[in-house]
């Protein structure tokens, strides 16, 4: 017998006669209260993270230096990539796409996203729209990330519809740390240990 | 060997003190001479209870999810032939090998397999409770094959060729002048003048493993969940480590349990607001990935999952005792325990230690851990904190009943069992057994109760209850 059909049996066996079990109570938020200023509380849960917050996409020029090499997939909004910053763009389907070496010799990474909720301070990414594969988001020691206010919610419940399900996804909640010392939070470890985010208000 | 070897004191591995073998009552005897072991994990439970509490607060509606996800779990047990087969098929749709193993050398030659072919000698690791309960590294090693672990307290553990004595944090025991130590002595490439600033070894590490991310053939990670719906796999993590591993190689290999199942991903909703906030104490950990089989152009090509039973099945057997396998792996339960917090995760003699150790590893290996029912007060704290809300206590007292002493024991512990369903009772009869205590009490030090209780006094010398029970004297010192 497989392994395959010799668990599946076992399985069957152990729940003989162990009936169904009951509906799962589902009396918990699926939002936060209306009057939540859910932008606010994204920044302050993000200030919190220590990643660094801007509004309004000029502020892109002041985040990335003159000259700075900076991955950005290549559907990025030619409108974000603005200043001085050298824009190198990052195609997956590109025959020779840029390898881990190529992607190591980057200062900084931008791209956009798919979700943000506030209470939690998450960003998620999925593959989608302005978010490029997720080796470019992790390789590079430095993220900004685009969020336009129509994509952040207040409550993760209000999120996960919004994200493609099977699509490779990354959440993000702040800049790569540890609290394996003393469970301290210490900020900076393999990820991107600079997180800037822009906030797109209209 | 490092430059600085030599330099700085060797940091003795705390598990090779305790004999191998050992039962809990000596083990954890031995554990209680090694007072700065009991200073780091008091201080590092005590940060983490303080996070977990003050976030877990912030939700009005943390019972309401706590109730969601117990009977979500309870319904991924009852359903879980038909879950397995859903993920199984789904996975497989999206490029994925579904591998199924009945036990950990099965699974451990998968992977071996796996990495071979993959034409690779080594694998990067995402920390895994799942590889460590079979030993992977281990295997690999036997096999001539290397693992590495990624997640820094994997790392310290594994350069002080010591045993994770903790779910979450496996390197707790250590503080941060002794993980310097351990750095200077072990790690080949340690900056020179390295400090004990957390920051400085975290940069350490970072250093140290950048070069092998980023040339890795193959990874091996474990999961937090397997959604039946999606066929897709979920790993939480602080570091980016694991990031690293489920991204950059060309091979991945997850070994999942089977109890890891959740049937949708909108169960998600649930899970990932109550998994960080109960085991590191934020509102969300810095890094979820979730993948689904694999995706052109984008992580690794060559997608594997173990699905692993190693147990898991005679567990499902017991009513009362499946419950353990909702858990979660938070490590809430062993934080806000007075008993792990004094013995150290390496007494129990298992990788699952604290309260979800003692009653879960009787279970996976029955006959090899009797003595760890016993490794507990009953004062309640772990099922109040559980995420799951696995009544750990119910669970204690059931395996006692059914371990191998039953004969003696049954009468008092089918009481213990009628009064734990109900608290009131349950406090009510924590104070009866402080009043049949007080002829132990005259030195304010239980050392030895007839048995049962001999079990449990034997290995500690404690200041046991006289004025006011466990959890009473557990609450007032968290003040
Ligand atoms: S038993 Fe509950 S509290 Fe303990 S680790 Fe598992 S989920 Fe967390």
């Amino acid at each position: 017998m497989s392994a395959r059909e010799d668990i599946l049996n076992r399985m069957r066996r152990s729940l003989e006669g162990a009936g169904e079990a009951a509906e799962a109570p589902r009396e918990y938020r699926r939002a936060l209260a209306g009057d939540t200023e859910v932008v606010e509380l994204l920044i302050d849960r993000l200030v919190d993270y220590k990643a660094q917050v801007h509004h309004g996409i000029e502020s892109i020029a002041d985040i990335l230096d003159e000259g700075q090499p900076v991955v950005v997939p290549a559907d990025l909004p030619q409108e974000w990539r603005v200043g001085e910053a050298i824009f190198i763009e990052d195609d997956p389907l590109d025959p020779e796409p840029m390898d881990a070496d190529d992607l190591d010799a980057m200062d900084a990474v931008l791209t956009g996203c798919a979700a943000a909720v506030a209470v939690s301070g998450t960003i998620m990414l999925d593959t989608g729209a302005a978010q490029g594969r997720r080796a470019i988001t992790l390789v590079p020691d430095h993220h900004v990330i685009v969020v336009r206010r129509d994509q952040i919610v207040g409550h993760l419940a209000e999120a996960l519809p919004r994200l493609s399900a099977t699509s490779p996804q990354t959440w993000i909640s702040g800049p790569s740390a540890t609290s394996d010392i003393e469970l301290q939070r210490v900020e900076g470890v393999h990820g991107p240990r600079r997180l800037d985010v822009v906030i797109l208000d209209d | 060997m490092s430059a600085n070897a030599g330099t700085v004191p060797e940091v003795v591995p705390s598990s090779s003190l305790i004999p191998a073998g050992a039962k809990f009552p000596k083990a954890a005897k031995v554990a209680l001479g090694m007072p700065q072991m009991r200073a780091n994990l008091a201080h590092a439970t005590g940060t983490i209870r303080e996070k977990r509490a003050k976030v877990a607060g912030e939700l009005d509606d943390w019972e309401q999810l706590r109730d969601a996800a117990s009977a979500i779990k309870a319904d991924v047990q009852h359903r879980m032939p038909e879950l397995a087969i859903e993920f199984e098929r789904k996975a497989t749709e999206a490029g994925a090998t579904v591998h199924w193993a009945r036990d950990g050398v099965e699974a451990n030659a998968i992977a071996a397999r796996i990495t071979r072919e993959a034409g690779a000698d080594e694998v990067v690791k995402v920390k895994s409770m799942a590889t460590q309960e079979i030993e992977l590294n281990e295997f690999f090693e036997a096999q001539g094959l290397r693992a590495w672990e990624t997640d820094l307290a994997e790392l310290i553990v594994q350069l002080a060729e010591d045993k994770p004595s903790h779910i979450l944090v496996p390197a707790i025991h250590y503080n941060r002048t002794e993980i310097r130590d351990i750095f200077r002595g072990k790690m080949i490439d340690a900056p020179t003048g390295l400090t004990d600033d957390p920051a400085a070894l975290a940069e350490a590490a970072r250093l140290h493993l950048r070069k092998r991310f980023l040339s890795a053939k193959v990874a091996v990670s474990g999961a937090n969940f397997a959604v039946a719906e999606t066929g897709s796999l979920v790993v939480v993590e602080s570091e980016g480590n694991g990031r690293m591993c489920l991204t950059m190689p060309e091979t991945l290999i997850s070994i999942v349990g089977i109890e890891k199942l959740l049937p949708t991903f909108t169960d998600l909703e649930v899970f990932m607001q109550l998994l960080p906030r109960s085991s590191t104490g934020e509102r969300m950990n810095p890094y979820t990935s979730i993948w689904t089989g694999a995706t052109d152009g984008d992580g690794p090509k060559d997608v594997h999952i173990i699905l692993l039973d190693n147990g898991r099945t005679d567990v499902l057997a017991d009513e009362v005792g499946r419950q353990a396998l909702s858990c979660i792996r938070c490590s809430a339960c062993l934080n806000v325990c007075p008993v792990y917090e004094r013995t150290g995760g390496h007494a129990y003699g298992h990788v699952y230690p604290g309260p979800i150790g003692a009653i879960l590893a009787p279970q996976l290996e029955p006959g090899r851990h009797d003595d760890l029912p016993y490794a507990s007060s009953l004062c309640g704290a772990c099922y109040e904190v559980c995420p799951v809300k696995i009544n750990i206590p119910e669970v204690l007292v059931h395996l006692r009943q059914e371990g191998p002493h039953q004969a003696g024991e049954k009468a008092a512990m089918g009481a213990a069992k009628a009064v734990m369903a109900r608290p009131k009772l349950w406090r009510a009869a924590l104070g009866a057994a402080r009043f049949f205590t007080r002829p132990w009490r005259n030195k304010g030090y239980m050392r030895r109760l007839p048995w049962p209780g001999s079990k449990w006094t034997v290995s500690r010398d404690m200041p046991m209850p006289p004025q006011e029970s466990f959890r009473d004297w557990w609450k007032e010192r968290e003040r």
